[in-house]
């Protein structure tokens, strides 16, 4: 299945906003970490496991146990600091 | 009734917000409202700026389920959220979130309970620059601390 990945912040300045990804039926957001994770150093670099990153499907937050949906948007972000 | 959640560039104006926020409902007691500002973090160096990036949509969405969550456990009358994104300047405003209620005690801690839960579960960033570069604001555990303090878990310091 398709999926659409957002990135804000600081992983936006370093992996671009958008891109996206076919995963296999029945993925969580942890196993597409995982993927994204062995796409390029830069990836790694911003996504790895010691890192703090926080994600959301289809624009609520959620944890990496959470099962993708075909077609909807993921995104990767660093803790929030609004406020 | 204004809308609840606002997210923008243009700065408020606290009296107004407030006047929107009351008008016309007399069982309105008490009203609570926290101003959150630009800090100048640039010291000796010189004058420093500030960035905000948010997640359109999702930001408003997740405000707007705050602000339900706050209807459910206080007694209030409304409540409102406005935060600003783009480049601000230190002394500027960046967020009010006002609360009315028949007393003072249930708009307090509303208002408390909205700046917790939006501090560490609302989609923005922030990026601080001065004269020595950028950098991007690192999220605070005391911030998970104060949200927890509710009962909610929070791990957004990580």
């Amino acid at each position: 299945m398709k999926v659409q990945i957002r990135y804000f912040a600081s992983l936006r300045e370093a992996l671009g906003a958008q891109e996206s990804l076919d995963m296999p039926a029945g993925s969580t957001l942890g196993s597409l970490r995982d993927v994204l994770i062995a796409r390029s150093p830069r990836h790694v670099e911003v996504l790895a496991r010691e890192r703090a990153v926080r994600c959301a499907l289809a624009q609520r937050m959620c944890d990496e146990s959470t099962l993708l949906v075909d077609g909807a948007e993921v995104a990767f972000f660093p803790p929030v600091t609004g406020g | 009734m204004p809308e609840r959640v606002s997210v923008r560039h243009a700065d408020f104006d606290l009296s107004a917000e407030v006047a929107a926020l009351r008008e016309g409902d007399a069982g309105v007691g008490a009203v609570v409202a926290f101003v959150g500002t630009v800090r100048d973090h640039g010291g000796a160096q010189g004058v420093s700026r500030m960035e905000l990036e948010h997640y359109p949509g999702m930001t408003e969405t997740a405000i707007e389920h705050m602000i339900d969550a706050a209807h459910q456990r206080f007694d209030i009358r409304a409540a409102r959220v406005v935060h600003r994104i783009g480049v601000l300047q230190p002394t500027e405003q960046i967020v009010l979130v006002a609360v009315s209620s028949a007393h003072r005690g249930q708009a307090f801690q509303a208002c408390e309970f909205l700046m917790d839960y939006l501090k560490t579960q609302a989609p923005f960033w922030k990026k601080e620059s001065s004269a020595q570069g950028s950098r991007w604001v690192d999220a605070r555990s005391s911030d998970d601390a104060a949200l927890q303090r509710w009962g909610l878990g929070s791990g957004n310091a990580g």
